[in-house]
């Protein structure tokens, strides 16, 4: 089996997962705190079978440099404000309902796209209800939702660039993620965002290795303690 | 923040066929979002099959000042449990 597809996919989960988990301690409230870990286990699950696909889960996960990970560079923004994060995640659980859903029927990943697609349906519902809320909340909340989609949005031209091994539609898939995202962001009273998102100024070439400026540092934090200890326990 | 939030008490349905018990409360904006609250705080680990939650204001509860008059004079008519009947041998599941 190619393994490309796995560690594409699996890297998508475990970067997410693990700019999720940073939310931990600082969350705007302990309900959203507890909402947002709960996504965050959903995506490690889901890395780990992934990644155990293409090879041994720990190696991957901890021993890579960052130009061997194959993650969209979407998902390995960083937080920024709470809209910002419930912007990344609308934008990204809506393309991985999608993407899951078309999967369904594939010999080698259907199984675990079949199970995933109704944690990945959920993330969906909380970050579209954030979007709903936060776009047609106050002035300032509005403000917060638009601009963290306008900061992302030249980062999704990048998740319908086929992925080898993984036989779809793209076009298809995109077409989807387009109509149900531009319906949420209107039901929010929000701006579809004007700028590109392919080409010369759009962004995106982490399924190429290539990431943006602070994935290197989330990379330090995350393998450091398996560097340090190799083979630590509890 | 959660302070500016209402407050809603959450009622778990764990099988079905039993009835909703109460599970605890937690802070939302409105209902919808305190659903889904509830889903991630209290059905994680497969707790429930169905959830209620109720604004904690709509809520009327006895006070603890009124404890004596409201559930002290049933504790002294014993003859108001059934205690006092032989159960037959055949009678299961009681």
């Amino acid at each position: 089996m190619d393994t490309g597809a796995a560690l594409a996919l699996g890297d998508d989960a475990l970067v997410l997962s693990h700019r999720l988990a940073e939310w931990a301690g600082h969350a705007p409230v302990l309900e959203e705190e507890v909402a947002l870990a709960n996504i965050a286990l959903d995506l490690l699950g889901q890395a780990r079978i992934l990644l155990s696909m293409a090879g041994d889960e720990d190696e991957l996960a901890y021993l890579r440099e960052e130009r061997a990970f194959r993650n969209l560079q979407l998902v390995e923004q960083p937080n920024g404000d709470f809209a910002h994060t419930i912007a990344r995640q609308l934008l990204f659980s809506t393309y991985q309902r999608f993407l899951y859903e078309a999967l369904a029927g594939d010999p080698v990943f259907g199984p675990l796209a079949v199970k995933a697609v109704k944690e990945v349906a959920y993330h969906q519902d909380h970050a579209e209800q954030w979007t709903l809320r936060l776009g047609d909340g106050t002035e300032e909340s509005q403000g917060r939702m638009q601009r963290g989609l306008d900061a992302l949005w030249r980062f999704t031209g990048e998740m319908f660039r086929p992925v080898e091994g993984l036989a779809l539609n793209w076009q298809k898939l995109e077409e989807r993620w387009l109509a149900s995202v531009t319906a949420v962001i209107e039901r929010a009273t929000l701006r579809v965002p004007g700028g590109p998102r392919t080409g010369a100024w759009a962004a995106g070439a982490g399924r190429e290795g290539l990431h943006t400026e602070s994935f290197g540092r989330m990379l330090a934090e995350m393998q450091h303690l398996h560097r340090s200890h190799p083979g630590a326990s509890w | 923040m959660s302070g500016d939030w209402p407050l809603w008490e959450v009622f778990v349905r764990s099988r079905r066929g039993l009835s909703h018990t109460h599970a605890g409360s937690l802070h939302a904006p409105d209902a919808e979002l305190a659903l889904r609250n509830a889903r991630d705080l209290y059905t994680r680990r497969s707790e429930g099959v169905s959830i209620w939650v109720v604004p904690s204001t709509a809520i009327t509860a006895s006070s603890p000042d009124e404890k004596d008059p409201f559930f002290e004079p049933a504790a002294d008519k014993p003859y108001r449990h059934p205690t006092f009947y032989e159960i037959p041998d055949g009678v299961k599941h009681l």
